[in-house]
């Protein structure tokens, strides 16, 4: 991070600052969300309907035309090096072998790459997304184990894997830090989330703890995470009339293009960045050097490339959650209230990155207390720059703060569900805000209903089935909700006739989870057309604004966007309309969408088609592009989204194996909007969570600061057997103020089920694990 | 990938024959050995492809069962006789990979598989005297949950990664075996080596030898048979401590006793200190940690598996307390 850099951050974090002390004092009218979506109250569209994804069945026959499968003529095929060790020189390339073998059209290193500007490392600026600070195949010098360091390009994938196997390089090692402990030595520092430090305190929590009657205060280890989307990240790249053309698969499309087109000195309308279809992304498909190299080395060897990564590819070059240790401390009285908080963590990043782990996230807003410490600090280490990974902070934040509060309940002889509810706060603790919708009491109570969570071995250890010991856990999960600003969304209305069907198009991502189909839903409804009528267009950096698939945010950006566009298309339909129209002389805020047309909100006699209004204005088409209200809703309120979860487990009593029988989520969301989608979001969520509970483990070795276990064979994440049934219900109550009452929920699945798993595991054996993964060895 | 020819070969004298130059490999069911080839591990310069061989089980006039070198695993494991009569096999086969997998290798390849240790498969990054003899090995200090801690030499503390030569070793089966010198058989727990100080060799097998079946002797007892693997995951990981087992009561006490482990050495393990330990003894738990304490007396552990003899000894004693009971998990 340079002072230049950090200077930035320091300025967005005063901005942000300022913010925040003007927003709680302006009325709510003011405020986005302040007035509830119309769509909230209306109760009987397709909204909470369950609708299957638009693109499934394209998907399901092969149709669907993801990042590696697009096709240019000439095109080649890249293979990518790697670097061996930690940090150091090239001192010599021998890439002799690798240029006569057969095929070969191309090798690439930094000696003939193409000069090319630094990417932006994510954070710098609004639109920068790049990986690190640090230029790509422009120098001799190597960061981490895994760096790519040459592209071969040849005519077929098999020729390129090939001949990048035959290059050698010999290197010149310098010193470097690849263990936690040479990290922690180097030095400490605070770390900064989007420019704000990660800390709060909120009273004097040490001393409160010092005089706590009870206290728990103990130490939780999680491991590195990578990714493992079930695409690998890739790109079919062309320049074409020196423009140049990415075909993606990307979360982040606009920014993605913006920070490539600077790497390259385009212009944002000279790279044209497309991702139609994305599988799965969780926090990875984001720009990394792949993308770069592949765009250098198209513009090198003239011709275009298409840059797959095997999945060792993905673990060398794409980022994942850092490890953390983390130490919670609670005091409480003997009636269970807590007076004492105290959640700390450090995680490891690079020189050349900024991204703590934030695991106290969650726990700002998690419990009443008069009295909280939270801080994330980060040690620097030489490794691939760490990224966002599903729910990055709470997912292994959850893991500390909800183990502990299960030892406080075991401490105290407490339920632990009535020992959270018991501390369940009326305000936001940390920043004192009201919040916006908060309703985990009531999924508590029916979650513990319909898991059965009465039957639970009131004593850890006794409950017993041959081999099994069995037991039963729960725990909070949380993430908040969000809305990034740069959103924008075009409706173009289009008639036929007497039909009228509806464009909408947002620069969003569509990963898999159903956001194409929930966009054309909402879209439906706030249109008043039917579904087929609709269309979604998105996964394209040529639509105005940018939206990213991250942070559990892109429906309500979406969402806002669209209020926003169709604020603006009743105000065009009401100039087109004219005075002939009975919406004659009515302003926009008094019209809204029905049946296929404009009406009076409280004459719905009033009304006239869109058809109509298009005719007499002798128009076959109307377009309107409109940008999202700025999300000051967050400075107004705590805005979170909030579940139990409670599980069953076995574990061996002679090996230690762990089995997990049953689990069940139970989510305050706010609305769901399709019910379908979501429930598959909440449960690969749970999945994710199961895997990080019980086996995902990066062997990064200390030694060399290499991943040794980069294969879907060696890094453990659940298999079929491995998962029970996963029994998910929600709240389904609107949050007032946000678009269509939703909140995001691609994260907070995982969130919690690390934690809920744990405390299984100790009901049914006596045991504590507090570092994952829980492997056998931990329990025997 | 390294480029390389591609041959089928008719029978098993054509495949003796293709088979005989340098650098040449069989290609069986390709589940190891392609992958091997694409990390760039194994770089033949010609594949003999010999899933055309034998794919028979046929018995054999000892009342044992003869099992083509070209048998699937899958069609092993389902096999009637194997599933009523070795059920330690069937169940050993189904343990391990996956469906798709098992349906694709075969029996001699599976008895050829390599370790799965992750700083051999690292052809660019690690060091491995299994990989490329003399260059040291960076598994002993490294990661090693799934290493071995019988047999292992300075040079090497890789294990085995297969479930059913567990079972085979247990059921000392016969390896037939062809080459330009004709015809042997081989016990089968003569087949696979300990490293020594040469790990790159994983069996005895001379360059350009074939399998081409596995013979089962009859076992009376094998019907009281079973294995018990386990692992990381519930489905589709390599065995921690696997354990196959044969026991026939005598009365009260037990009459004979069959153990193999896998998971803890070079080569499956034939556990024949705890068989000894155990003949005539009474089946107690107490009989039972003593003759798997003779067994691992020697055990060295590493960094990451020093849970391994206590884990082989609790999961052998739960196996032969259900064999005891006749009941199996």
């Amino acid at each position: 991070m340079s002072i230049v850099e950090t200077a930035k951050q320091a300025v967005q974090g005063v901005m942000q600052g300022a913010m925040e002390k003007l927003v709680p004092l302006a009325p709510d009218s003011w405020i986005p969300g302040g007035r509830p979506d119309p769509l909230i109250a209306r109760k009987h569209g397709l909204i909470g309907t369950p609708i299957s994804r638009l693109d499934g069945a394209l998907k399901v026959k092969g149709e669907a035309t993801f990042a590696a499968e697009f096709r240019f003529d000439e095109m080649a095929y890249a293979a990518l090096a790697y670097a061996t060790i930690p940090r150091g020189r090239i001192a010599a390339v021998d890439s002799a072998a690798a240029e006569g073998a057969p095929g070969v059209v191309l090798v690439m290193t930094h000696r003939n790459a193409p000069r090319m500007n630094k990417p932006g490392v994510f954070g710098s600026s609004p639109t920068a997304v790049g990986p690190a600070d640090l230029p790509i195949l422009q120098d001799d010098r190597i960061h981490w184990n895994g760096q790519p360091i040459a592209c071969v390009l040849a005519k077929t994938q098999d020729q390129a894997d090939h001949a990048a196997s035959l290059l050698r390089f010999t290197y010149d090692e310098e010193p470097s830090t690849t263990s936690l402990e040479g990290a922690k030595a180097n030095g400490i520092e605070q770390g900064l989330f989007m420019g704000q430090p990660l800390l709060n305190e909120i009273g004097d929590a040490k001393a409160a703890l010092a005089t706590a009657p009870h206290v728990v205060d103990q130490v939780y280890r999680t491991p590195r995470h990578n990714h493992n989307p079930i695409e690998p990240h890739a790109a079919t790249i062309a320049w074409v009339d020196g423009e140049l053309v990415i075909h993606d698969a990307s979360q982040m499309v606009t920014a993605q293009a913006q920070t490539i087109g600077e790497v390259f000195d385009l212009d944002l309308a000279q790279v044209r960045l497309t991702s139609p279809y994305v599988g799965g992304g969780f926090g990875s498909k984001g720009l990394w050097d792949h993308q770069i190299i592949g765009a250098a080395a198209a513009k090198l060897a003239q011709r275009p490339v298409r840059i797959a990564l095997s999945r060792e590819g993905v673990y060398r070059v794409v980022g994942g959650r850092s490890l953390t240790e983390q130490r919670v401390a609670i005091g409480a009285t003997a009636d269970g209230d807590f007076d004492a908080l105290i959640h700390t963590g450090l995680s490891v990043m690079t020189p050349h990155n900024n991204m703590p782990e934030p695991v106290i996230l969650g726990t700002r807003a998690a419990y009443a207390c008069p009295n909280i410490t939270l801080q994330v600090e980060v040690a620097r280490m030489n490794m691939l720059a760490n990224t966002f990974m599903r729910a990055p902070g709470e997912a292994v934040g959850t893991f500390a703060l909800e183990c502990s509060i299960d030892e406080l309940a075991v401490d105290l002889g407490m339920d632990p569900v009535e020992l959270r509810i018991r501390n369940e706060p009326d305000k936001d603790p940390t920043s004192g805000l009201a919040f916006s919708s908060r309703h985990i009491v009531e999924a508590w109570r029916s979650g513990a209903e319909q898991f059965g969570w009465a039957d639970r071995p009131a004593v850890a250890g006794e409950r017993r089935d041959g081999e099994w010991q069995v037991g039963m856990g729960c725990a909070t999960g949380t993430y908040p909700y969000y809305r990034m600003p740069g959103a924008q969304a075009r409706i173009t209305l289009t008639r036929e006739g007497d039909t009228v069907r509806a464009k909408i198009e947002v620069a969003a991502a569509e990963m898999g989870m159903g956001t194409s189909t929930t966009t054309a839903i909402v879209a439906a409804e706030r249109l008043a057309l039917p579904m087929e009528c609709i269309e979604i267009g998105y996964g394209d950096s040529s639509i105005p604004g940018a939206i990213m698939a991250g942070g559990s945010q892109q429906t309500a950006a979406i969402g806002a966007a669209v209020i926003a566009a169709q604020n603006a298309l009743v105000a065009e339909l009401l100039k087109l309309a004219g005075n002939d129209s009975p919406l004659a002389g009515l302003s926009a805020d008094e019209v809204d969408s029905k049946d296929g047309g404009l009406a009076k909100r409280d004459d719905l006699t009033r009304r006239e088609s869109y058809a109509s209004i298009l005719t007499r204005a002798q128009r076959d088409s109307i377009t309107v592009t409109e940008a999202a209200s700025q999300p000051l809703e967050l400075m107004r309120w705590s805005m979170h989204s909030h579940s139990a979860i409670f599980c069953e487990v076995r574990v061996n009593a002679i090996t230690g194996e762990t089995r997990v029988s049953r689990i069940l989520g139970s989510f305050d969301c706010g609305r769901i909007l399709n019910p379908k989608t979501a429930k598959s979001q909440f449960r690969g969520g749970i999945i994710m969570g199961l895997g990080m509970a019980l086996m995902e483990e990066t062997q990064f070795d200390e030694r060399s600061g290499r991943i040794m276990n980069p294969s879907l064979a060696e890094y453990h994440i659940p298999v079929h057997l491995d998962v029970p049934e996963i029994d998910v219900i929600w709240t389904d109550i609107a949050d007032p103020h946000t678009p269509m009452g939703a909140h995001g929920i691609g994260e907070i699945g995982i969130t919690g089920v690390a934690a809920a798993v744990a405390n299984a595991v100790y009901n049914a054996t006596g045991k504590r694990v507090r570092d994952l993964p829980i492997t056998l060895d931990k329990l025997m | 990938m390294t480029p390389f020819s591609y041959t089928r070969a008719e029978d098993v004298s054509d495949a003796v024959r293709l088979g005989a130059g340098d650098a040449t490999a069989f290609l069986g069911g390709g589940t190891n050995l392609v992958d091997l080839m694409r990390e760039t591990v194994a770089q033949p310069d010609r594949l003999v492809d010999v899933t055309g061989l034998s794919n028979a089980i046929a018995e054999t006039a000892d009342g044992g069962l003869l099992i083509g070198a070209a048998v699937r695993n899958t069609a092993l494991a389902e096999h009637q006789a194997v599933r009523t009569r070795y059920p330690v096999l069937s169940r050993a086969i189904l343990a391990g990979a996956s469906g798709q997998i098992r349906n694709m290798a075969t029996v001699g390849g599976n008895l050829l598989q390599r370790t799965r240790c992750t700083y051999f498969y690292d052809t660019d990054g690690s060091r491995c005297n299994k990989r490329t003899p003399g260059t040291g090995c960076d598994a002993r200090e490294g990661f090693s949950r799934i290493h071995a801690i019988l047999g292992a030499s300075d040079a090497c503390v890789a294990t085995h990664p297969s479930d059913m030569c567990v079972a085979l070793t247990m059921l000392e089966a016969t390896v037939h075996i062809e080459g330009r010198d004709g015809a042997r058989t081989l016990a089968f727990g003569d087949l696979h080596r300990l490293p020594g100080d040469r790990p790159d060799l994983d069996t005895v097998l001379s360059p350009g030898e074939l399998i081409t079946a596995i013979a089962l002797p009859p076992l009376r007892f094998a019907a009281r048979s079973t294995y018990r693997k386990v692992r990381d995951r519930a489905s589709y990981a390599f065995a921690l401590i696997s354990v196959a087992a044969a026991v026939e009561m005598d009365g009260d006490r037990i009459g004979d006793v069959r153990i193999a482990f896998g998971g803890v050495a070079h080569k499956p393990w034939r556990a024949t200190k705890v068989e000894a330990a155990l003949r005539g003894a009474s089946p107690t738990e107490a009989a039972f940690r003593a003759a798997a304490a003779a067994e691992f007396a020697d055990a060295r552990s590493l960094r990451d598996n020093a849970f391994k003899p206590e884990l082989a000894t609790r999961t052998l004693a739960a196996v032969l307390a259900d064999l005891v009971k006749g009941e199996v998990a």
